[in-house]
């Protein structure tokens, strides 16, 4: 790494199940001014930008990222778009944020985003080729027999996804920024509403959001200085594996305890459970936040149900997810990723308002997509590495 | 007027098809036309010898083609590794609510498929049952998985837990 980087600017947007008084520039531009503007900089200062959003097939614009740079400020800069489904958002970042560690430029732009309400993501998802039945009704189709595995295999209780659903919503009323506001959410709400794809109801799975999420991303020295404090990052790291392969683990993918274990030698933690105030983890349903305490390797196999049942994910738990609410709480796919990097960057910063943790120094940020095959992680710290 | 013209119009939906002509590959050529035959037709891999079904010609783990000589034809029974009900609608799936979207390990084969069970009570539903292809009549079989309607319990005592768990 030829340089240090630091995230200065972050700007998201108010998520919601429809902004239609913006266009999908004006969305990301909401994201990307608020991010400009926290990194007390202009347009004139960014040398690229990075542009990440689901598959494109989700509105069906085409490689909107051509017009979107010229529609958001970026007219005549380098521009880089990523792709790797659900996760994007977690590898746009990193993709940024490699631009800047390697000498290339020394201010980056990124910004991720996803136009639900113009879109229709369980029909993009449905596919029917002559090898296949078109059976899995969206993500949720896909991933319910997993969590039925991790359930299987765990022994976990039957109400583990039900706690998970509560606390983040909990977590979402001290976020304005947050799409679901239930006031009155509860147990026997999520425990009540409707099971759409058994075991997952329709309280434990994300809402359809429209939102973006940006950053701007600045090299030591500028960063150093920067109007607001940095979020220095320590280590960043991307693995995926194949779809479908004979003997592959679905439930707990290779490439997840890959990732986690390469990330956290890069980062120099040896006890990431201890050495990690807290974490923004890719939770689209609720099931999935046990599933990747032990994917992150805070927990050991089959043990992650016990961490949000014993209440150490919560608030005010030894370990904090999803303090902004999490993807349960909004989910505008392709910045949902991007979101979490985020939010992880605010908590050290000391700018996450209301559901700020206490002194967090050093966050995890973390994504995954597709058949859980694509994973993109960061740590995030308020000291130089 | 009515007063619902004067309502702002806020979303239009405007469809779009493309039309895609489809190139199956030699392999999956193979497979498809065997599948109009009524056989399933796996490929072994050539570096561990595991079969997948179906096949696209080449092993995603070793990347490598899957063998010449590789061809497996497997039963239309196998067991239930995984399912879901499902009770949320969607466009381009055109089965009743609720169904059950299951993953089948055919015998024989050490990949699963996705498939719908039919002919079972939604709470008889369960991992490591038994299971047999239910088929089009032979006068509508075409080039596709289609050709099975859906898969429906044996009266056989159930796959143990060990014998599928490698595959979820």
């Amino acid at each position: 790494m030829a340089e240090l980087c630091g995230v200065i600017g972050i700007g998201q947007t108010q998520y919601a199940a429809k902004r239609q008084e913006l266009s999908m520039p004006g969305l990301l531009r909401e994201a990307a001014e608020r991010a400009l503007e926290d990194a007390d900089c202009t347009w004139a200062d960014i040398d690229a930008v990075v542009i990440g959003k689901a598959p494109d097939m989700f509105e069906g614009v085409m490689m909107p990222e051509l017009f979107l740079n010229d529609a958001i400020g970026g007219a005549y800069k380098p521009m880089l778009r990523v792709h790797t489904a659900g996760s994007v958002g977690g590898s746009t970042a990193i993709v940024a944020a490699s631009l800047v560690q390697s000498g290339i430029h020394d201010r980056v732009l990124t910004v991720a985003y996803e136009k639900q309400s113009e879109s229709n993501a369980t029909w993009a998802l449905t596919i029917s080729m002559p090898f296949s039945v078109a059976t899995v009704a969206g993500a949720g189709g896909y991933f319910a027999p997993l969590v039925r595995g991790y359930i299987r295999r765990s022994g976990a209780p039957e109400d583990t996804g039900i706690r998970v659903a509560v606390k983040d919503r909990q977590n979402a009323l001290k976020n304005p920024l947050a799409h679901l506001q239930l006031e009155d959410i509860s147990f026997d709400m999520v425990a009540d509403s409707p099971m759409l794809w058994d075991p997952i109801r329709y309280l434990e799975t994300c809402p359809s959001s429209d939102g973006a999420c940006a950053m701007v991303m600045a090299k030591e020295s500028i960063a150093t200085d920067s109007t607001r404090p940095a979020a220095w990052i320590h280590a960043t790291e991307m693995r995926s594996e194949p779809t479908m392969f004979s003997g592959r683990d679905q439930v707990m993918p290779r490439a997840t305890l890959d990732n986690a274990a390469s990330l956290y030698k890069k980062a120099g933690i040896q006890n990431p459970r201890s050495e990690i105030d807290c974490a923004e983890i890719y939770v689209p349903f609720s099931w999935f936040e046990p599933m990747w305490m032990e994917g992150m390797l805070f927990a050991p196999i089959n043990e992650g149900w016990k961490m949000t049942y014993e209440g150490s994910t919560a608030l005010d738990g030894d370990l904090p997810v999803n303090m902004s609410g999490g993807v349960l709480s909004s989910n505008p796919i392709g910045a949902s990723g991007m979101i979490r990097f985020a939010e992880a960057a605010l908590q050290v910063r000391g700018m996450a308002g209301e559901h700020q943790i206490d002194g967090a120094r050093k966050a995890l940020g973390h994504a995954y997509g597709g058949g859980s095959q694509y994973f993109s992680t960061w740590i995030v710290d308020n000291r130089k590495p | 007027m009515s007063e619902e013209a004067n309502e702002p119009i806020e979303v239009l939906r405007l469809p779009v098809e493309l039309e895609y002509q489809y190139t199956a590959g030699e392999s999956a050529s193979r497979f498809l036309r065997a599948i109009k035959r009524g056989k399933l037709l796996g490929q072994r891999c050539p570096v561990d010898g595991r079969v997948y079904f179906p096949t696209r010609g080449c092993c995603p783990q070793h990347g490598v083609p899957m063998a010449d000589d590789g061809s497996v034809e497997l039963p239309d029974v196998g067991t239930l590794v995984t399912y879901s009900i499902v009770r949320i609608p969607s466009e381009n799936i055109p089965l009743d609510l609720p169904y059950v979207t299951i993953q089948v390990l055919l015998d024989g084969a050490d990949t699963v498929m996705m498939h719908v069970l039919g002919e079972c009570a939604l709470e008889d539903v369960h991992m490591g049952m038994r299971l047999k292809a239910k088929w089009k009549p032979e006068e509508e079989w075409e080039s596709s998985v289609g050709n099975i309607l859906y898969f429906v319990p044996q009266d056989e005592p159930d796959a143990p837990y060990d014998s599928y768990k490698e595959h979820i």
